[in-house]
């Protein structure tokens, strides 16, 4: 793989949490967040991760933007392994990398004012400049507020723009990076689409790189380069964002975008129901992790766990963990 | 149209709150009906007042904030919002039953879901033995897809996941097989691969029961898929109602279009801007006089400031309010 062009490498990454329980509350077990995540992020890209609840798409963010250290693996971040830096030499990075948090109801500090809340990280990094106030309007304006809103409350603004002071401070110290976890998941339909917008436009004029983490996939294929979709704490398949919609490998994907509901009466596609739920990530299933709902399951699905490789028929840098993925043909 | 066809009708519906800013009109003059064995959905922003809609027909609203003071819910021939208390009570949860977005809240976590089931019919059929009422339980939750019942029984609703809980919240509300099922947000709390699966059991279990549904969601796909008719809701008022077919082919209201529009599709450009609606919803307690839409409409002329729009007629059971639909329709 081309190295100069990736801003961000994640290697083997491994994150498991610790489950207390039982008498004097002692480790009862672990949950395999991310188990064993490779991925590769390039310069000015967006990178959508999918998936539902509890395959890990969260903890894969945050600990791309170093928010969680990793358990085993390397962030490489600008040829700087992350993971080993200590927490002088990280708040430095994370000047570049920043994030922009699901709830923007909870993200803002409700006693500050929008200006306080916005000069703080200025403070933080050491970055005050002389005309403090200009520099806040300036940033309110490209997120579309007005600047009065500096002397507001997060109290008095909608979810909406809310989320747009939340952009509005991760873009403040102009970062190489921004970690989007589910940005527009608690938004209006009519709102959602303006947040959007708002970051393809920032992206076009700042040339940032995203990793989009959604539910949503609709969402996800409309601001995504690339795609990569997780289940259970490891990615079964990764690919450029229309090739994970024209030419599904993976039955989890298939099945996935077969459950998105359609805005068109009528126009229904086949659709996959999988049985059952997703597996605790507590006790994710021995060999490959899909085959307790997978419609193709076979003997060797239970028994070994597929590699994420590239696939035959598709087009190059498309990836699959699945051990029928070139027998396996879908139409959509 | 042959009137013993619908078996809810509500007509001018005024839901008012008493809030510290003073009373505002959380829905105004809200009006649909819904046929036998018909899926009808609401769908709106948050806001909008499609959940007080809802809780007005079974007469959830809390009490004494919310006022219904006007207005009517016709089922059967009886208005809903004047029959004794005591009458009410046999028609929820009977007759007319809800299911809610969040199902860990709706579930009593201190009851094993038998005992929560049991409770629906030691409630509705006072009559049933202990025998029939668990054999009717296993029957219910065997009905909503639930393998090995007996034990569901005896578990505490967060041993379940959230789908799982979903189901037996479908099951609770179907027990007595009801004729009305409201579903208010059912699938939002949940992923897609279970939101599929239940809409997929609300569906058949509809056609088993052969009952009506009303679905409210903010989900214009799950409205397509799900509904036979559909009402747009914004800021308390229905600005468009029409077969689903007819709403998503030939949308008339300017809101109804913006809506469609900012949902990312496959018809538009991958990373190219998603048209919008400008603004967002005005608040309830400070709404533009005119046409609540006026803020944020991309065709507003002076009459939309001024006036309110009335529903017109603009195909067989299509209706929409707004002034300039003469002017939509040609272009």
């Amino acid at each position: 793989m081309n190295i100069d062009d990736s801003l961000v490498r994640v290697i083997r990454l491994k994150k498991y949490f610790p489950v207390y329980g039982g008498f004097f509350l002692r480790r009862r077990g672990w949950i395999y967040a991310v188990d064993d995540v490779s991925l590769e992020i390039k310069q000015g890209e967006t990178l959508g991760i999918v998936g539902e609840s509890g395959c890990g798409k969260t903890t894969l963010g945050r600990c791309i933007a170093g928010l969680y250290k990793p358990g085993a693996g390397k962030i490489v971040f600008q040829g700087q392994n992350i993971s080993e830096l200590n927490s002088v030499q990280l708040k430095a990075v994370r000047l570049k990398m920043q994030m922009i948090f699901q709830d923007p109801f909870e993200s803002l500090n409700p006693r500050h004012t929008i200006g306080q809340i916005l000069k703080e990280k200025y403070e933080i990094h050491n970055k005050i400049l002389p005309d403090m106030d200009m520099e806040i309007s300036g940033l309110l304006e490209k997120v579309g507020l007005s600047p009065d809103a500096m002397a507001k409350f997060p109290h008095e603004f909608s979810g909406g723009q809310r989320q747009r002071v939340g952009i509005a401070r991760a873009v403040s110290l102009e970062p190489a990076m921004i970690v989007c976890d589910e940005p527009v998941s608690a938004l209006d339909v009519s709102v959602q689409s303006q947040i959007l917008n708002l970051l393809l436009k920032l992206q076009m004029e700042m040339g940032l790189t995203y990793v989009f983490i959604s539910h949503d996939l609709s969402v996800v294929k409309h601001i995504s380069d690339r795609i990569a979709v997780m289940y259970l704490g490891r990615i079964v398949e990764i690919a450029d964002a229309p090739l994970i919609y024209e030419t599904p490998c993976h039955p989890y994907t298939n099945a996935l975008l077969s459950a998105i509901p359609v805005p068109v009466p009528g126009n229904r596609k086949k659709r996959i129901i999988l049985k059952g739920e997703v597996p605790s990530p507590e006790n994710p299933p021995r060999g490959c992790r899909f085959h307790t709902r997978c419609p193709f399951v076979q003997e060797i699905c239970i028994n070994e766990e597929p590699v994420l490789e590239s696939v035959k028929n598709a087009g190059k840098n498309h990836y699959v963990a699945c051990h029928f993925k070139d027998e396996i043909e879908f139409h959509t | 149209m042959a009137n013993d066809k619908i078996i809810l009708k509500i007509r001018d519906l005024v839901v008012s709150f008493n809030t510290e800013s003073g009373k505002i009109r959380a829905v105004d003059g809200v009006g649909f009906e819904l046929e036998k064995g018909q899926t009808l959905g609401i769908v709106g922003e948050s806001g909008c007042g499609k959940s007080v809609t809802a809780m007005s027909v079974l007469r959830l609203l809390p009490k004494p904030s919310a006022m219904i003071e006007s207005g009517s819910v016709e089922y059967r021939g009886r208005d809903l919002l004047s029959v004794p208390v005591e009458e009410m009570h046999s028609i929820r949860g009977k007759k007319i039953s809800m299911i809610f977005q969040e199902p860990m809240t709706a579930l009593n976590p201190v009851h094993k879901i038998g005992k929560q089931i049991k409770e629906v019919y030691q409630l509705h059929f006072p009559e049933m033995t202990k025998n029939q009422i668990k054999a009717s339980s296993i029957h219910a939750l065997d009905r909503v897809g639930i393998a090995d019942a007996g034990k569901i029984l005896e578990k505490y609703p967060h041993m379940l996941s959230g789908g799982m809980r979903q189901r037996v919240m479908i099951a609770m509300a179907l027990a007595p097989e009801p004729d009305i099922l409201i579903a208010d947000e059912p699938t939002t709390a949940l992923d897609v691969t279970v939101q599929a699966q239940i809409l997929e059991l609300i569906k058949e279990l509809r056609q088993k029961l052969f009952m009506s549904v009303i679905l409210i969601t903010h989900d214009l796909g799950v409205i397509a898929e799900n509904c036979d008719y559909a009402v747009v809701m914004y800021a308390g008022k229905i600005i468009e109602k029409a077969p689903v077919n007819k709403l998503f082919k030939n949308p008339c209201h300017p809101y109804t279009l913006g809506l469609l529009n900012s949902v990312p599709s496959l018809s538009i450009k991958r990373k190219t801007l998603l048209p919008t609606i400008k603004g967002m919803v005005p608040s309830l307690d400070n709404m533009p006089g005119g046409c609540r839409f006026s803020t944020r409409c991309p065709l507003v002329k002076d009459i939309c400031r001024k006036e309110v729009p009335h529903e017109k007629k603009m195909e067989y059971e299509h209706f929409a309010a707004c002034h300039l639909l003469d002017s939509i329709q040609e272009t």
